[in-house]
């Protein structure tokens, strides 16, 4: 039987009151959102915290909407929420296709952007998704709230830029009129890890590509983006070449590692092939008003 | 440390002194003695112990009870309806939906959700929503089975329903004849959508 060690379980019934939890019981208290990162490494021994903080009842982090120019995901959204969300298929088909092949139904019920993101799985495909679309996180401490660029908020593997004391509130990303989006993972069974995933954010201007974003998990790509590929593409006129040498580059500059998911070249040539699909689909996404499909 | 909780359980309060690192899968089997939830693989995988946390299925492995106070929390205990078999445990019956049956608690509390959202679904949908569940007897097909079974029995309730409304109750209008679903197979349209 798999149960985690003793701990102290507090619950927050507000921000400022998470907060002050997080000082009273200092760095070897955890937030609880929808535990299905943190219970099972607590069941296993790799996380061993002292005091949960339970943060489910904070209504005021579950905001999904857009909020003038952005769109603005709560760190306590459920992944079903965000997959249900119409707004966010129009402005972010990417959500979507993401969020239909993360985990399980039932498991999208309870887990939530905001802990798989705090989480910092290096396999976790929403943090390629909000990187490649460059969300903005908001992360709250005692002085306020910092606003950190995502590609600046992943540290590491299992290591974010939230600090001891400060809690992840939400994130917002910028909406581009007229840009197109799209995901995609290759799985080794319903619901699993990625063997490798790629997700993409284009906009055309004057017929080339004004901005482009390039997110990539699993396959070891520094804070979960392909620079070196969106350099490469912003003022090329999009087609199937420029997508398919954006992927050569994508995949020269990963670096991947053999696992039980998959040896290290065959997941090298997968963040190659997905970025280029995720590429031909949000190029064909974009300038819909629409958006998805 | 003990943590006094009081979450209701089928329709019925139940206050707790639990230690918060109880799971939700234990406190209902353990402290309340409703066995129907099946304990599996205890990591969020197998979908045996799915139960409805106010109103949505969850895997009760990966939940704290402590978390659930205040709660409302269905199991498959909860399903039947003043000794009436729910729909979609009627569909598992008729149709062959379980062999060893450790999977079922969790398969039909999921399908009770998805038909609750989708009163018409067909088999890609079905087979998506169970999607985290895992059946050891590979049985998934008279799964699928017993889903579009309950699913045509509550579309010919509703019809007999509307029948009844239209014409003074005289018509039992479309209502479906249960055994149609083994010999039509699922993902069909058999009409009985009034």
């Amino acid at each position: 039987m798999q149960v985690p060690a003793r701990f102290e379980y507090e619950r927050a019934n507000s921000v400022p009151h998470a907060l002050a939890l997080l000082e009273r019981h200092g760095p070897e208290s955890r937030v609880i959102a929808g535990g299905h990162s943190l219970i099972p490494m607590m069941k296993l021994r790799l996380a061993r915290p002292e005091v949960l903080i339970d943060i489910n009842g904070l209504a005021e982090l579950s905001a999904l909407g857009v909020e003038g120019d952005a769109l603005l995901v709560g760190a306590l959204v459920r992944h079903a929420e965000l997959l249900a969300d119409p707004e966010v298929g129009r402005y972010f088909p990417i959500f979507h296709d993401a969020e239909r092949v993360i985990a399980d139904p039932v498991v999208r019920n309870r887990g939530t952007v905001g802990g798989s993101l705090c989480q910092a799985d290096p396999s976790e495909d929403l943090s390629a998704a909000f990187a490649a679309v460059r969300a903005t996180a908001l992360v709250q401490g005692p002085g306020g709230v910092r606003e950190v660029p995502i590609r600046d908020f992943h540290r590491g593997p299992y290591e974010t830029a939230v600090e001891p004391g400060e809690l992840l509130t939400g994130l917002r990303v910028p909406i581009r009129p007229g840009a197109g989006s799209a995901y995609e993972k290759v799985e080794r069974r319903a619901g699993d890890w990625p063997v490798a995933a790629a997700g993409s954010l284009l906009r055309l201007g004057d017929g080339v590509i004004a901005e482009a974003g390039i997110g990539l998990t699993a396959v070891g790509a520094e804070h979960f983006a392909a620079p070196e590929a969106e350099a490469y593409l912003v003022g090329r006129a999009p087609g199937a070449a420029a997508f398919a040498e954006a992927g050569r580059i994508a995949a020269a500059h990963c670096n991947p590692r053999a696992d039980q998911r998959g040896p290290a070249a065959y997941k090298r040539h997968l963040a190659g092939e997905l970025v280029r699909r995720v590429l031909t689909r949000a190029a064909a996404r974009a300038g819909s008003p629409e958006g998805e499909e | 440390m003990t943590v006094q909780i009081t979450v209701t359980v089928n329709g019925q309060p139940y206050t707790r002194d639990v230690e918060p690192r109880l799971l939700l899968v234990h406190f209902v089997r353990d402290e309340l003695a409703l066995t129907g939830t099946h304990w599996g693989c205890d990591t969020s995988n197998c979908g045996a112990c799915v139960v409805h946390l106010d109103g949505t299925p969850v895997k009760s492995c990966t939940v704290l009870a402590v978390m659930c106070d205040g709660q409302q929390v269905t199991t498959v205990e909860g399903l039947e309806r003043g000794g009436e078999l729910d729909a979609v445990q009627k569909g598992f019956a008729e149709c062959h939906g379980l062999q060893c049956g450790f999977c079922t608690p969790g398969m039909m509390l999921t399908a009770r959700w998805l038909l609750d959202r989708d009163p018409d679904p067909d088999e890609g949908r079905i087979r998506e929503a169970i999607s985290g569940q895992l059946c050891r007897c590979t049985g998934y097909e008279n799964i699928v089975r017993s889903v579009r079974w309950a699913a045509r029995q509550e579309a010919g309730r509703r019809g007999a329903d509307q029948g009844r409304a239209d014409r003074g109750g005289a018509d039992r209008g479309g209502a479906d004849h249960g055994g149609a679903g083994r010999a039509t197979g699922e993902g069909t349209h058999e009409g009985t959508r009034a």
